[in-house]
């Protein structure tokens, strides 16, 4: 097995064209055994990914479009390989749910989902893996297209008007970031002799402080909306509410990540002065969208929204993560990422299973009481809930305890705000456990406990929380190197590193 | 052979170099004979096979003189491989409007013989305004394009819209073209010279625009006369009229062929007669441009017709283009005809697919007409769903690599601004494209629409068809579903691998020496 990140990076979509030209019964298992191959895929880099190098590993570097300096250069290091790992495991998860899902309506085209399916882990990936700005920019806004369709055709109520809300909002930003992008290969090159967009070549040019402020607020209007953080957060109450399940679980547990690396990835490295500059300006939406995330997701009692307001406050935490400009923020960002996406997947599988006792309704008024009856499901979703809510012992307490210990040491008050929203989460968490699975029973509930097979999508998820939880080493050993030479100063030693020295913050003591 | 007759000392003439204008008129002449001929196979299948013959020859030449860069017929035309691409351009938006016409209702009653004549006479016109570097040949090219689509958009004669979007064109065309000879008069009158070269040479000396009402009022008075041919805002309120009435395929020929064809004359007349002024002109055509985004996309929101829609667009992508005649440089007018031949086939993927549903529903270019595509007709709700994305700009589609061009000619030329224009242009116009894929994925097919489509053609279309019984249903129409999946492939490949275009196009941007 050669380990060509390229041969990940496609076997999802090439799957999906392919289960659309045969017959319709084969795609499901076509997809399956795709993600399948790609979560293999995605062990073996972990497994083989050399922790104390902080460089680029595998790399792919071949010239795609000379004539506008765009290059197709792929690679991993410690920034992408867990969300990655992340990618894998929640498609395969989501995918082998989505077999025995089924949609609202009857206008059901099993190969087409499935071809949208592979179409949005391929770009994910291709976003995520891409070494070149311009290559990055193009998988970015590509994943928005399949999501488009999945909401759109297999949603729920108001379907179309949420996909064209979500689709549009979040395009907005991502056309200003094409901008921004051009102009970042661009007015780099001045005085140089080639336009070049790879990340490699960026990283040895460097922008004038009033040009890197426009460009990073573009940037910062893309990832802010796609996440989303509190005030670009308002496609996300219908666009939750209307997307299937599935591919929510997918959409909230991956693409929000793959908009707070974009920080990691490009914010940081390329636009080290206006990062700086605005630091205080992202902290401060970061504590926002922790505030009202918290606040919302414990008033709502919708239980899919209480999922997305807890999301956007989970978010918040990567993000004050990210600008706290040191190396525990970005290790505790980047660990909390994965966290995140471990946790939100599995929440939003119980979610369904717990609406389909609860007679199809997905408000928390309608559910409770299944406890005793289903004392499996109870125990994982139970699990699930203390990952959420960051226990210590759990791999979010390790997360969000890095966070915050790096934003203490740049920004003190803003941190200690910040920790409430810890105390928060333990609130809208056990509401949400409590109200859904004690409490008195629902008027149309009937317990039940789940099924052999729904517990082949849930156990492993919980398996992988408790896991993470018990040896979160694993996965910070991994990113350290590569943190670190992010936040060194910038000597000439490290000028052959890809990711260049980004933060101007002295170095963690 | 006009200007030759017209030359005392009888100049040499290069006939390989014209060979490809030869064979779209000698095609127009014979196909116009031909036509006279009563059998039906001739007029039916001959006539519209030999028009393909004609054009695919001149595709065909062109390819063959690719490297040549002089001057003909005493310097009236210039042969270098922008008039070479974009001749590429027009015979396959040519082919394509042939094939899409193939079993219209508008050659029949045009008679197929003065129908695919004055198809080919128009192409011809095309051609002689890309390569015309005189201000006499310009107006001639632009004349020999322009009136015979007068003619073409009133051929459906018993449709009273079709008449109407003829007469209008007619009427405004004829305003744009007073106001261009006009603007062309004034540009001679205050050079002295005719021949781009002269008068580069004239303006290289002078004190640019701004120290010579004449030469400002000539060249404000040009730029409104192509204004309104490429359909820049705010000359361009004929668009959605005339592109609404006039029959399907011709719609399709306007949309990408006059549009390359005017900017093709825009790029010479302006990046190599008026290059020492660019700083003159620069601002104010990033203006128009500017506007033309936002006019366009604005006006395409409220549309319910897929004719106006896309008039619409291609008002807002005429500004995008006019980004890459704003900034005056090799990369902006490498942008310009990347963008062009971008544009030409995301639009026939879309346009063959709205010849198709006019056949096949009773909604005509109603959006609504699309309800359901997607489960009914996969053949055609891929091209036109990707023909939209790319509009729109997605990546992995060819029209993203051409607005990422775009944006990067004019961030390269100091026009930030107007990259920023073009991007909250591709905002706006997300609101009506995927206002189109929705209709086709996400809206069920109505179902006394596609219950009245099986039963009402004999009745209904004889009138106007004569008589013929093949032209509607799903089977009738292999090419034109042919058309809308090879364009659609296109848009796709050419979004992956766009080196080839690249290459194409470079040529092109040395050709004209800029920097």
């Amino acid at each position: 097995m050669t380990l060509h990140l390229s041969i990940m990076l496609w076997i999802p979509l090439a799957l999906g064209v392919a289960g659309l030209l045969l017959p319709a019964k084969l795609a499901p298992k076509l997809a399956l055994g795709g993600t399948l191959l790609v979560l293999g895929y995605a062990i073996t880099y972990v497994v083989d990914f050399q922790s104390s190098a902080g460089a680029l590993q595998y790399v792919t570097d071949e010239t795609w479009i000379a004539e506008l300096g765009i290059s197709y250069a792929l690679g991993l290091d410690g920034l992408n390989l867990f969300l990655v790992l992340l990618t894998a495991i929640l498609w395969f998860a989501c995918t082998l749910w989505s077999t025995f899902w089924t949609p609202e309506h009857a206008a059901d085209n099993p190969r087409l989902y499935y071809f949208h399916l592979g179409l949005a882990q391929t770009s994910v990936l291709g976003a995520l893996l891409a070494q070149d700005l311009a290559l990055f920019v193009v998988f970015f806004d590509l994943m928005l297209v399949p999501f488009f369709f999945l909401t759109g055709i297999w949603g729920g109520a108001r379907r179309v008007q949420a996909t064209m809300k979500l689709v549009i909002y979040t395009l907005v930003g991502s056309l200003l970031m094409l901008t921004a992008a051009v102009a970042t290969g661009v007015l780099a090159a001045e005085g140089t002799d080639k336009v070049s967009f790879a990340f490699s070549d960026l990283a040895e040019r460097s922008l004038g402080s009033s040009t890197q402020n426009w460009l990073f607020l573009a940037f910062a209007a893309a990832f802010l909306v796609k996440m989303p953080a509190f005030p670009f957060h308002g496609w996300m109450p219908d666009g939750y509410k209307a997307m299937p399940l599935p591919v929510l679980a997918l959409f909230s547990g991956v693409l929000s990540k793959v908009a707070a690396y974009g920080f990691l990835r490009i914010s940081l490295p390329f636009f080290p002065d206006a990062s700086e500059h605005f630091q205080t300006l992202m902290l401060l939406i970061a504590l926002a969208s922790i505030l009202y995330g918290s606040v919302m997701a414990f008033t709502t009692t919708h239980v899919r929204l209480i999922l997305g307001y807890s999301s956007i406050a989970q978010l918040g935490f990567i993000v004050l993560g990210i600008f706290a400009l040191n190396a525990q923020g970005a290790q505790g960002a980047i660990l909390q990422a994965f966290n995140h996406g471990l946790v939100v997947a599995p929440a939003f599988f119980v979610v369904a299973l717990l609406s389909a006792r609860a007679g199809g309704s997905e408000d928390i008024r309608d559910m409770g009481g299944i406890a005793t009856r289903a004392p499996v499901l109870t125990t994982l979703f139970l699990v699930v809930t203390f990952a959420t809510l960051a226990m210590p012992g759990s791999s979010n307490f390790v997360g969000e305890f890095l966070i915050l210990l790096g934003v203490f040491e740049t920004k003190m008050t803003i941190a200690i705000i910040a920790s409430s929203g810890v105390v928060l989460a333990a609130a809208y968490a056990l509401r949400l456990f409590i109200r859904s699975v004690h409490n008195r029973t629902g008027p149309r509930v009937e317990a039940s406990e789940m099924s052999m097979r729904d517990g082949l999508v849930l156990v492993p998820l919980v398996l992988a929380i408790i896991a993470i939880a018990l040896y979160p080493q694993f996965a910070l050993q991994r990113s350290e190197p590569t943190v670190t030479s992010l936040s060194a100063p910038p000597p000439a030693a490290q000028a052959e590193a890809v990711v260049p020295p980004g933060f101007e913050i002295e170095r963690a003591p | 052979m006009m200007f030759a007759a017209s030359t005392i000392a009888g100049p040499e003439i290069d006939w390989a170099g014209l060979s490809p204008l030869i064979a779209v008129f000698a095609g127009a002449l014979f196909v116009l004979m031909l036509g006279l001929l009563r059998s039906r196979a001739v007029r039916e299948i001959l006539v519209p096979s030999l028009s393909i013959v004609s054009l695919a020859v001149a595709g065909g030449l062109s390819v063959w003189q690719w490297g040549e860069r002089t001057d003909l017929l005493a310097g009236a035309l210039r042969l270098d491989e922008l008039t070479l691409v974009l001749t590429l351009l027009f015979c396959v938006a040519g082919i394509a409007t042939v094939v899409l016409s193939w079993r219209h209702v508008a050659p029949r009653e045009a008679a197929h013989g003065e129908y695919h004549a004055l198809l080919l006479t128009s192409i011809a016109g095309m051609i002689v305004l890309v390569a015309a570097q005189n201000l006499v040949s310009v107006f001639l090219g632009f004349e020999l394009l322009s009136i015979p689509l007068y003619v073409l958009c009133a051929t459906e004669m018993r449709r009273a819209s079709s008449l109407e979007s003829g007469l209008k064109y007619l009427v405004v065309g004829s305003v744009g073209s007073a106001t261009l000879l006009y603007g062309l008069a004034f540009v001679y009158g205050a050079t002295g010279a005719t021949d781009f070269a002269a008068i580069a040479a004239v303006l290289g000396t002078g004190g640019g625009l701004a120290s010579d009402p004449l030469l400002l009022t000539g060249v404000a008075l040009t730029i409104v006369g192509l204004g309104f041919k490429a359909s820049v805002a705010p000359f361009h309120q004929w668009t959605p009229d005339v592109y609404e009435g006039a029959p399907t395929p011709i719609t399709a020929f306007m949309a990408v062929a006059t549009k390359a064809a005017a900017f093709g004359v825009i790029l010479r007349l302006f990046d190599v007669a008026l290059i020492d002024v660019s700083l003159d002109w620069g601002p104010p055509l990033a203006a128009l441009a500017a506007l033309t985004i936002v006019v366009g996309n604005v006006g395409a929101l409220g549309q319910s017709s897929l004719k106006r829609l896309l008039a619409y667009s291609s008002v807002a992508q005429a500004g995008y283009m006019l980004a890459g005649v704003v900034v005056a440089s090799r990369l902006g007018l490498q942008a310009t005809v990347f963008y062009l031949a971008v544009y030409l086939v995301m639009n026939l993927a879309a346009f063959a697919v709205i010849v198709a549903r006019e056949r096949d529903t009773p909604l005509g270019d109603d959006i609504s007409s699309l309800n359901g595509l997607g489960a009914t007709r996969p053949m055609l709700a891929w091209p036109m769903t990707i023909a939209m994305l790319a509009l729109a700009g997605f990546p992995a589609t060819a029209g993203f690599i051409g607005k990422f061009y775009l944006i990067d000619a004019a961030v390269d030329g100091s026009y930030a601004w107007l990259a920023v224009f073009i991007v909250v242009g591709s905002m706006i116009s997300l609101a009506y494209y995927l206002k189109v894929i929705a209709a086709i994925w996400m809206r069920p097919a109505e179902e006394d629409a596609s219950a009245e489509l099986a039963l009402p053609p004999p009745a209904a279309e004889p009138v106007l068809s004569g008589g013929s019984d093949e032209a509607t249903g799903a089977r009738a129409q292999g090419e034109v579903v042919g058309v809308a999946v090879l364009f659609g492939a296109l848009t796709i490949v050419l979004g992956v691998v766009p080196s080839p275009l690249f290459n194409l196009v470079r040529d092109a941007g040395e050709a004209l020496g800029l920097l």
